[in-house]
């Protein structure tokens, strides 16, 4: 039986802790999609989002004011347009992201994603095609979000695609000057991508997907942190219980939002992914979290074994609480969505350095970080080479979405403006060159323990 | 489907009164009552059942209490039952 203050605690969470569904995802594949007609292509996505994920929104506004529980964003992953458009015989995919674009504001999602290419091992013509494309795609649409995946554990580290990247990254942070670099902040590059991520802008419709599919992103920093207040001094045995009992309630929440979802839409269920996703509201902050276990600011030493505890600790709550967890599934450390990200570095306590140790830990790597505008290509190569090592050598996903701002200096401060956030620029200290390295190319073998069988 | 209905607020006269009205008048059931008032602050829980076929739909419901609510100068909410089972049973 729920008890008076059972009620009260659960609303408490959601008023006050701001406990709330980050999104709800739908995957939508469109291997069907194919046409060596880029026009007929087109149409023949946008036919397919639109019918498919007509009731999308609706039915995420109807759960959640059924059930009292904030649903943030609805979202779209498509299969990788790289391969889904790998038959059309034309020399860029801008149209393409132009169709993505309407498609997902004709049925009213935040986002929509799965401009991708997976490339770890090599490229076809349509993945070249897709890379290519990406800067004018991104600077010509609003809600489409692209992705990379150029490294994994079995296939190793892609070197030409890194290099590419980087100057992908400066073209896209150029073409969308006007809006302080936005392009950059909805592309993300990765090593061991996941194909059932619901989160942005990573998202994509994993080939190894069914045809539809709806995943939930949880969310809940707020919800840890609050528990957490209660526990001054207490040593990190209680720490970690009082996570597991927070984030299986919170997983709990997104699982039962899931089930109606997949149940009212028609469509099976995927995953749930319990990643801890902050945003820049007060008191809702993973970077608060890890100063209430004891650090004077996020940054200090510590730092990472307090990340380490708090995302061991979400999975082993959350996995009880769903029948299926997957995506990304941890914590997130983004700068900028993150209120006390953003303090930590405005304090001098926390430098891209120190968040580059921290992505070991914890989900995801280096995101939503803003960059001096000048920093070269190479660099940015460079940073993501040593974040697709991370990701590759232990086996985890690592991502970059660097944002080098034109014009912006250290000491600017740079508003994406929603979720997005604000983020002040975060110096990249080391000014020493890595062009003659990017320079080489080629392919960083899969490491030994990618020799599993 | 059960509905967890939650009303906060400065105590007054009638605050039962009116919010049982309006759920008997779409014939949502009460199955169960439980309140306090702390320094004159008024807590309330109701566990109440809306049939299949009731007047309203949960959304149109909940917005007709709100309103009242305002009126009142109190938050009243009325949420889905599983929200509740979920973060408190296994």
């Amino acid at each position: 039986m729920i008890t008076f203050d059972d009620i009260f605690e659960t609303n408490r969470m959601i008023t006050e802790n701001k406990l709330d569904v980050r999104t709800i995802t739908m995957g939508i594949s469109l291997r069907d999609c194919a046409h060596p007609n880029i026009t007929k292509f087109c149409q023949n996505i946008y036919d397919k989002i639109t019918k498919s994920a007509e009731f999308l929104v609706k039915t995420g506004e109807d759960i959640e004011a059924e059930f009292g529980i904030p649903i943030i964003h609805k979202r779209i992953s498509v299969t990788p347009i790289a391969i889904a458009a790998d038959a059309c015989e034309t020399d860029t995919y801008v149209p393409v992201a132009e169709a993505l674009d309407k498609a997902g504001k004709e049925v009213g999602v935040n986002f929509i994603g799965g401009f991708s290419a997976l490339v770890e091992k090599g490229y076809t013509k349509g993945d070249r095609t897709l890379i290519q494309s990406i800067p004018q795609a991104l600077a010509s649409t609003d809600i489409v979000c692209s992705s990379v995946n150029l490294g994994s554990t079995k296939a190793g580290i892609n070197m030409d695609c890194v290099r590419e990247m980087g100057e992908v990254i400066k073209r896209t942070a150029e073409l969308t000057r006007e809006q302080e670099a936005l392009g950059c902040a909805k592309l993300v590059v990765f090593c061991n991508a996941p194909g059932d991520n619901p989160f942005m802008a990573g998202a994509f419709h994993g080939v190894s997907e069914g045809d539809k599919v709806v995943s939930v992103g949880v969310s809940g920093p707020g919800v840890v942190k609050h528990a957490l207040e209660e526990l001054k001094g207490a040593d990190f045995t209680e720490v970690a219980e009082t996570i597991k009992k927070t984030a299986f309630k919170v997983t709990r929440v997104g699982q039962m939002v899931a089930r109606e979802a997949s149940k009212r839409l028609g469509v099976p269920f995927g995953i749930i992914d319990l990643s801890l996703a902050p945003t820049p509201a007060v008191g809702d902050s993973v970077a608060r979290i890890l100063e209430e276990m004891g650090l004077e600011a996020c940054g200090a030493p510590g730092t990472t074994a307090a990340l380490a505890l708090l995302n061991d600790a979400v999975k082993k709550g959350g996995l009880m609480a769903s029948s299926h967890v997957g995506g990304l599934s941890g914590a997130f450390i983004p700068v900028s969505e993150d209120e006390g990200m953003i303090n930590a570095v405005q304090q001098g306590s926390l430098s891209i350095e120190k968040l580059e140790a921290m992505t070991c830990v914890c989900s995801v790597g280096l995101d939503m970080i803003a960059i001096e505008g000048d920093t070269s290509a190479a660099t940015i190569s460079g940073i993501i080479a040593d974040e697709a090592a991370i990701g590759m050598i232990n086996n985890k996903t690592t991502a970059v979405r660097v944002i080098p701002v034109p014009g912006k200096h250290v000491g600017d401060m740079v508003e994406f403006g929603g979720l997005l956030g604000y983020c002040p620029i975060v110096p990249v200290r080391n000014k020493y060159s890595s062009a003659a390295f990017i320079a080489r190319g080629g392919r960083i073998p899969a490491p030994v323990r990618s020799l599993t069988n | 489907m059960k509905l967890v209905v939650t009303i906060v607020g400065k105590d007054r006269v009638g605050i039962i009164a009116t919010v049982s009205t309006i759920l008997a008048e779409n014939d949502v059931n009460i199955l169960n009552i439980n309140q306090n008032i702390m320094e004159g602050f008024f807590n309330m829980v109701m566990i109440a059942e809306m049939p299949e076929n009731a007047k309203m739909s949960l959304g149109e419901l909940q917005k007709v209490l709100k309103a009242e609510g305002e009126k009142l100068g109190l938050d009243i909410k009325a949420q889905h039952m599983d929200i509740f089972n979920v973060t408190h049973n296994v």
